[in-house]
C-alpha cells in the first residue's frame, strides 16, 4: 500500500464523520423547524376549531302582536321595533314556570342570545302570517352557555353561569332542547360585541378590499419601475443610488408606513380614515420593493441572447421589452407579486396606524367603507375579555392561515407551469 | 492581458522546444515588431457592398479595434479569422451596431452600407438591422413556435398584410435555410425543440426572412457537430448567391471552405486580407503565415 493511500484513507474517515454530522445537523434543523409547525397548527386548531360550532337551544315561539307591539308585519318600522326580547322571555317562562323572583328570571333570560330577536323579526319580515301563531324554534345561545355546553366536566365548574343557569341548560341538554349547528354567523357577520353573533365576513371583505388596492397599485408601478430600471434607465450614480434606496426601502419596519400613511394619504390628503383604501395604499409602499426586487431578478433572469436575436432582428428596445423580455419575466413577476401580496395580507401594524383597528359592525361594501382587516381582527378579539372571543382569533388565524397557504400554493404553481426553459 | 492570454495557450501537437521556440517568436512579434500601419494585401474592391475605413472601437479606455479598413463586396462571403480576443467578433458587431448595446462601447470611424453612413445620427438603428441581418455564435430561437420565430421579423417589420403573404415568406425562408423539409409538419411546434444545427438554421431562417441585404455570422458553428456544421457551410454557399455574408470563425477549413476572401485580425489590427486562396497558400505576412500554419491561436 503506497504512502498516499494511507493518508487518503486517514482522511476519509474524519471526512464521512463530518459529512455524517453535517447532514444529522441539517435534519435536526428540518425536525426543529416541523416541530414548531406542528406545535403552532396543534394550538390553533385545538383553540379554534369549536369557534365553527354553536349551539342553539330549542323553544315554542309565539308570536304575539300585543307582546310584540307589532300590528302589521308588513310596516318596516313597527317590525324592527319590536319586542322580541318579550316572546323569548315568556317562551323561557313557559319552559321553565318554576323560576322565580327578578334575579333568577333575568338569568334566565339571560341563556338565549341577544341576537335570537333578529332572527325572529327577519323570520317574521319573511313570513307575515306568523303573527299570532306558536312555532317551535331553535335559537341561538349565549356565548357561557355555549362555552359551557362545549366544556367537559372538569371545565364545567369554571363555567361563567351561576348554579342555577347550569341546572337549566343541562336540563336542556339532557331532554335534547339543545343542538349544535355550524356557525354560520362566522361567516356572515361583522365584528360584535356579543362573541356568538361575532363574524370574520367584514375582516375578510376589508382585506379583500384593501388586498385588491393593494395589486392594482403594486403590481404595475413595480413593474413598470423594475423594466425602467433594468432595460432603460442608464447605469450611473443615480441609478444607483435609487436601487440602494429600492433594497433600504424593504428593510423599513412596517409600522413606519402606517405612520407615513396617516400624517400624508390621511393628514394631507384629506382620505377618510379606517378605509380599505388607504389601508391599500399603505400596503402598496411595503409591498412595491419585494414587487420591484423580483421582478428586476425575473428580467435579469432572461437570456441576453434572446434580446440580442429580437435587436439583431431589428426590433425596437420597446418591442424587445414587449414580445420578448416581458412574457418570458412574467411568471416569476407574478411569483414574487404574490408572495409581497401574501405579506401584505399579514400586516396589522401600519393598518393600525390610519385607524383599521376601528369597531364596525356593518360589512364594508366597498373601497371607502370603513372596515378593518383579518390580522386586526385577530388581534382586537385577542384582546377582549370574553372567553369566547379567544376561540374565535384562533378560527379566524386558521382562516387567514388557510388564505396564506393558498397564495403560496398558487405562487408555487404558476412558477410551474409558466416556466418556460430555453 | 491579450498577449498573456496567448502566451498560456500555445499551439497544440507540438512538442516541448517546439512550442518554447512558439512563444519566443510571438513575444517578440507582439513586443518588438511593430504591427504594419498599411494592411497588407487587398483589402479593397471595386463597388463594395460595405465600406468601412479606419474602425476604432473603445470599451471606455480600451481600445479594441486599431484603424481597420476594409471592403465587402457584393455577393460575397468575407471570412474574419484571428487568435481570441483579436476584435474581429467587436468589427462584425458594429457592422449593425449591436455594439450600442453596451453603454461604454464607441465606434469610430466611416462606416457604410453602399451609401448610408451607419452612424449617422439620423438613421434609425431597427432600419438599419432590418437590412443588416445577423446571426449568433449560439442558436438563439425565440421560446416559440418555429412559425412564430421566422414570422417575428416580418410582422414587426410589417412586410406582410395577410396571413397567406406571411405563410409564403414562412416556407421561402425555411426552405433557403434548408430546414422546410424537416420542420414542415410541425411548424407550430416550439422552436426550442429542435435540435442544435436545426435550431442555428431556424436563425437563419428566421434572420433572411426580413430579406436583409447582407448577412453577419458571428461563429455560427462553434456550438454545432461536424455534421450539422457542414450542413451550415453549405447553406452559407447557397446563400451567396443572394445575400452578402461577413462571417467570424475560429476554424480556418471553414474560412478556406465558405470564403471567397478571408481577412486576419491580430490585436485589434487587420494584419491581411485577400483572396482565401491567396491568404492560406501565400500568406504575405509573418503574423498571419504563423497563424495558419499552427504555430499560434
Amino acid at each position: 500500500m503506497s504512502e498516499t493511500t494511507e493518508k487518503v484513507r486517514k482522511t476519509l474517515a474524519r471526512r464521512y464523520r463530518a459529512e455524517k454530522r453535517f447532514k444529522a445537523f441539517g435534519i435536526g434543523s428540518i425536525g426543529i423547524g416541523l416541530m414548531a409547525l406542528v406545535l403552532l397548527f396543534t394550538d390553533i386548531i385545538g383553540k379554534g376549531h369549536s369557534a365553527f360550532v354553536e349551539y342553539e337551544i330549542q323553544l315554542p315561539i309565539t308570536f304575539d302582536a300585543e307582546v310584540l307591539d307589532v300590528s302589521d308585519p308588513r310596516d318596516e318600522d313597527e317590525l324592527n321595533y319590536g319586542n322580541y326580547q318579550g316572546v323569548i322571555r315568556d317562551a323561557l317562562a313557559e319552559r321553565f314556570p318554576t323560576v322565580e323572583g327578578r334575579q333568577d328570571t333575568r338569568a334566565l333570560n339571560q341563556l338565549v342570545s341577544t341576537g335570537a330577536g333578529y332572527a325572529l323579526r327577519d323570520m317574521l319580515r319573511e313570513e307575515p302570517t306568523l303573527l299570532g301563531e306558536t312555532r317551535t324554534l331553535w335559537l341561538l345561545a349565549d356565548d357561557d352557555v355555549d362555552l359551557f355546553l362545549k366544556a367537559n366536566e372538569e371545565q364545567r365548574e369554571d363555567s361563567r353561569l351561576n348554579e342555577k343557569q347550569q341546572a337549566w341548560v343541562a336540563e336542556l341538554e339532557t331532554s335534547g332542547e339543545t343542538r349544535m349547528v355550524f356557525n354560520q354567523s362566522l361567516f356572515s357577520y361583522g365584528d360584535s360585541r356579543e362573541p356568538e353573533q361575532a363574524g370574520i365576513l367584514g375582516a375578510i371583505l376589508g382585506s379583500l378590499f384593501t388586498m385588491i388596492v393593494t395589486l392594482v397599485l403594486s403590481f404595475p408601478v413595480g413593474v413598470a419601475a423594475a423594466v425602467y430600471l433594468e432595460e432603460f434607465a442608464p447605469k450611473n450614480k443615480f441609478t444607483d443610488f435609487i436601487e440602494v434606496n429600492i433594497n433600504n426601502l424593504a428593510a423599513v419596519p412596517s409600522i413606519i408606513f402606517g405612520l407615513l400613511g396617516l400624517a400624508v394619504i390621511i393628514g394631507l390628503f384629506g382620505l377618510p380614515r379606517s378605509v380599505p383604501l388607504v389601508g391599500g395604499i399603505v400596503l402598496t409602499l411595503m409591498t412595491l420593493p419585494t414587487v420591484i426586487i423580483s421582478s428586476r431578478a425575473a428580467i435579469k433572469a432572461v437570456p441576453p441572447s434572446i434580446r440580442q436575436a429580437a435587436m439583431g432582428l431589428g426590433a425596437s428596445k420597446m418591442q424587445v421589452v414587449l414580445h420578448h423580455v416581458l412574457p418570458l419575466a412574467l411568471p416569476g413577476m407574478l411569483t414574487g407579486a404574490i408572495i409581497g401580496m401574501a405579506q401584505a395580507l399579514g400586516e396589522t401594524a401600519p393598518l393600525l396606524m390610519i385607524g383599521m383597528v376601528a369597531f364596525i359592525v356593518d360589512l364594508p361594501a366597498g373601497p371607502l367603507d370603513a372596515a378593518t382587516v383579518l390580522p386586526v381582527q385577530i388581534y382586537l378579539w385577542a384582546d377582549s375579555p370574553e372567553q369566547s372571543f379567544e376561540s374565535l382569533a384562533s378560527a379566524a388565524i386558521m382562516v387567514l392561515l388557510a388564505f396564506l397557504i393558498t397564495m403560496n400554493t398558487l405562487a408555487v404553481i404558476l412558477r410551474k407551469r409558466l416556466e418556460r426553459r430555453w | 492581458m491579450e498577449t498573456a492570454q496567448q502566451l498560456d495557450k500555445p499551439a497544440l501537437g507540438t512538442n516541448d522546444a517546439a512550442r518554447d521556440k512558439a512563444i519566443n517568436e510571438q513575444a517578440t512579434m507582439t513586443q518588438d515588431t511593430p504591427y504594419p500601419d498599411q494592411t497588407v494585401g487587398k483589402p479593397f474592391v471595386d463597388d463594395p457592398k460595405m465600406r468601412l475605413r479606419d474602425v476604432e472601437v473603445f470599451y471606455d479606455d480600451n481600445q479594441a479595434i486599431h484603424g481597420v479598413s476594409l471592403d465587402i463586396g457584393k455577393n460575397e462571403v468575407v471570412s474574419l479569422i484571428g487568435p481570441s480576443g483579436c476584435g474581429k467578433s467587436t468589427f462584425l458587431r458594429c457592422l449593425n451596431r449591436m455594439n450600442d448595446t453596451i453603454d461604454i462601447c464607441k465606434v469610430k470611424g466611416s462606416l457604410h452600407l453602399e451609401s448610408q453612413d451607419l452612424y449617422d445620427p439620423k438613421l434609425d438603428v431597427v432600419e438599419l438591422r432590418a437590412r443588416v441581418g445577423m446571426v449568433f455564435q449560439k442558436p438563439n430561437p425565440f421560446p416559440k413556435s418555429i412559425y412564430d420565430n421566422v414570422a417575428y421579423g416580418p410582422r414587426i417589420h410589417g412586410l406582410a398584410n395577410k396571413k397567406y403573404d406571411l405563410d409564403e415568406i414562412v416556407e421561402t425562408s425555411l426552405r433557403k435555410a434548408g430546414l422546410w423539409e424537416e420542420v414542415k409538419d410541425r411548424l407550430h411546434a416550439p422552436g426550442t425543440g429542435l435540435s442544435g444545427g436545426q435550431q442555428q438554421r431556424l436563425c437563419i431562417a428566421r434572420t433572411i426572412a426580413v430579406s436583409p441585404e447582407v448577412v453577419l455570422m458571428d461563429e455560427p458553428c462553434s456550438a454545432l457537430d461536424p455534421i450539422a456544421t457542414a450542413k451550415i457551410e453549405e447553406l452559407i454557399s447557397e446563400l451567396s448567391e443572394s445575400y452578402t455574408i461577413a462571417i467570424v470563425t475560429h476554424s480556418m477549413q471553414q474560412a478556406a471552405r465558405v470564403s471567397h476572401r478571408t481577412a486576419y485580425f491580430h490585436l485589434g489590427r487587420l494584419v491581411e486580407m485577400n483572396d482565401t486562396e491567396t491568404v492560406f497558400t501565400k500568406p504575405e505576412h509573418d503574423l498571419t503565415e504563423a497563424y495558419i500554419t499552427g504555430r499560434f491561436g
